[in-house]
């Protein structure tokens, strides 16, 4: 069974971002980048999976500038076989990046394609979804528990009052809750070994894939939740407090 | 041309209140407004729906394939009838955010996940990076697709519509059953649902057992309150996922939300920041959760709790 793995090279979810000074965009230059959690999460998945040899292979592709070689290299240093990079210096928004995708599927033709519910930059949740359409496979999200055998997938998700329980046919699109697992540490072997695993790279322009933008950004702007933080000094206080002040009790 | 909503309902017949919040919002698009409920014996539902306000015209779209509302089958019945909508709005919840992308990738059309705000017809105001960053976004698909947040449009009342009930008669063939429905683990519980509570009290790592959730519940008593977690309470297994608030779990914005031992993570903050008032107890003076509250305790929860509970009982 092959596994592919979508990674995307994010604005490392433990740094504050920053708004450009004119509100054109996220800062991005010179900052800390890692690979979006939720793929890391898949990329573990599918690792965890060859370990028990119920994949055969795992290919990762991540889609951006030449830098995201180095989310590549992390992802085959957590144990992935092999990498493709689709060189790209346009902000690509989900639907052209399930396009991408879809291309690549045609051509790897993999049992699932395991991928983070959604990147911690943009918060869409959406790729996973639209490439399922795209190919007409099933579609299997917000999963936390994942089961694979004989051409099926009994996955676990987290829905609005619980957990919901499918069976999928495979070939699917599985899309990752950060609680199916809590993803390794590569260690310093497996990171020079990864240093040789292949990376097939493409440029974007040469696929021939209709990638024009359909949602513009038009600005950004920080949206602060500070608030005025009165330290109370007694249960008694905040009592007065929610009463007479805020009205809320 | 109108616009369509996706109405999310809890097995039981209740239609949830981020649907009405989802008509409001489409109200703001300044078109006719219909909307589609899904799934398997709907009669009950069909007439709880009908009374909406806001709403022009009921579809009612009903088989055993869409009993569990799953992606595949809806997200090709919504596909059916798109064509005479220029809008289709889903609620931003675990059902919208799995069968709304998934129409999108079916019409060709970028979504729009999570908006909070409508400028006008194509622009629209949406958080990016877990919340700490708006983004104005401007959409140039013929077909617009978006997902919305309930906390942060009114929701419509429930009675006082009458839409006209349409019951769509030619669905479209689903033969192949790519998922199978095998089981849903609803958490039981008699308090009132997250998202729409008026009181809210979360609890944290610092909780430090399962256990200990009780003296939560029994604030939660006291005021009709919703119980909830953040992602690191939920992780140590002391509450179910599904109390998770913030960034990958539930978005609520109640009245009073009280954040007990919970440091405060951004993601976290994702989930409560637009709550009307929030209070913080922790006993470390330098949580960052003190900086996004209105009022703060510092102090240890074993006390402060219980002192709490006997003063809302005095009230």
């Amino acid at each position: 069974m092959k596994i592919l793995v979508p990674v995307k090279r994010v604005v490392d979810s433990n740094i504050k971002p920053l708004v450009k000074s004119d509100n054109s965009g996220v800062e991005v230059g010179g900052v800390k980048m890692s690979m979006n959690p939720f793929d890391e999460t898949a990329v573990e998945e599918a690792v965890r999976l060859k370990e028990q040899k119920i994949a055969s292979e795992v290919v990762v592709i991540s889609i951006g500038e030449p830098k995201c070689q180095d989310t590549l290299r992390t992802a085959m240093a957590m144990g992935a076989d092999r990498g493709i990079l689709v060189t790209s210096e346009d902000a690509l928004e989900s639907l052209s990046v399930a396009k991408i995708l879809q291309h690549f599927v045609t051509k790897e033709q993999p049992d699932v394609v395991l991928m983070g519910k959604q990147a911690s930059d943009d918060d869409m949740n959406a790729t996973g979804q639209i490439l399922a359409a795209k190919l007409g496979w099933a579609q299997g999200t917000f999963v936390s528990k994942l089961e694979l055998s004989d051409g099926k997938a009994q996955i676990t998700r987290e829905i609005d009052d619980g957990q919901e329980i499918l069976e999928l046919t495979l070939p699917a699109v599985i899309t990752t809750d950060l609680r199916l697992n809590e993803p390794r540490f590569a260690s310093l072997p497996n990171i020079m070994k990864a240093k040789k695993k292949p990376i097939e790279t493409v440029a974007l322009a040469d696929l021939g894939v209709d990638t024009a933008v359909r949602l513009q950004v038009k600005s950004v702007a920080e949206s602060s939740s500070v608030r005025e933080g009165v330290i109370v000094g007694s249960v008694e206080e905040l009592m007065d407090k929610l009463q007479n002040e805020a009205k809320v009790i | 041309m109108a616009v369509l909503v996706l109405l999310s309902y809890e097995k039981g017949d209740q239609i949830r209140k981020i649907s009405r919040s989802a008509i409001s919002a489409a109200g703001k698009l300044g078109t006719e407004v219909h909307a589609l409920l899904v799934g398997d014996h709907l009669d009950g539902l069909s007439q709880k729906a009908s009374q909406l306000q806001g709403i022009q015209k009921l579809l009612v779209a009903e088989h055993a394939a869409y009993a569990h509302m799953q992606a595949e089958p809806v997200a090709d019945l919504i596909a059916s009838l798109a064509g005479s909508y220029e809008f289709i709005v889903a609620p931003a919840n675990a059902e919208g955010k799995d069968i709304l992308p998934r129409l999108a990738g079916l019409l060709d059309v970028q979504p729009i996940s999570d908006v909070v705000e409508m400028i006008d017809a194509s622009t629209f105001v949406r958080p990016i990076y877990a919340g700490s960053i708006l983004a104005t976004v401007t959409s140039k698909d013929a077909k617009k697709l978006l997902s919305v947040r309930g906390t942060t449009f009114e929701a419509v009342a429930e009675t006082g519509g009458n839409a006209t009930i349409e019951k769509i008669e030619n669905l479209p063939a689903s033969d192949k059953q790519l998922s199978v429905f095998k089981e849903l683990k609803l958490s039981q519980s008699d308090r009132p649902e997250l998202e729409s509570a008026r009181v809210v009290i979360s609890g944290g790592r610092g909780m430090q057992s399962g256990e200990n959730f009780v003296l939560l519940e029994k604030i939660a008593d006291q005021l009709d309150a919703a119980i909830g977690a953040s992602r690191a309470a939920v992780d140590a297994g002391f509450v179910p996922n599904d109390y998770q608030v913030g960034q990958t779990g539930k978005i609520v914005a109640p009245e009073l939300y009280v954040a007990v031992a919970l440091s405060g993570a951004i993601q976290h903050l994702a989930g409560m920041k637009d709550s009307k008032i929030v209070v913080a107890i922790n006993k470390d003076p330098e949580a960052p959760i003190f900086k996004v509250s209105d009022y703060g305790i510092i102090g240890d929860l074993f006390e402060i709790l219980p002192q709490l509970e006997a003063a809302l009982k005095a009230r």
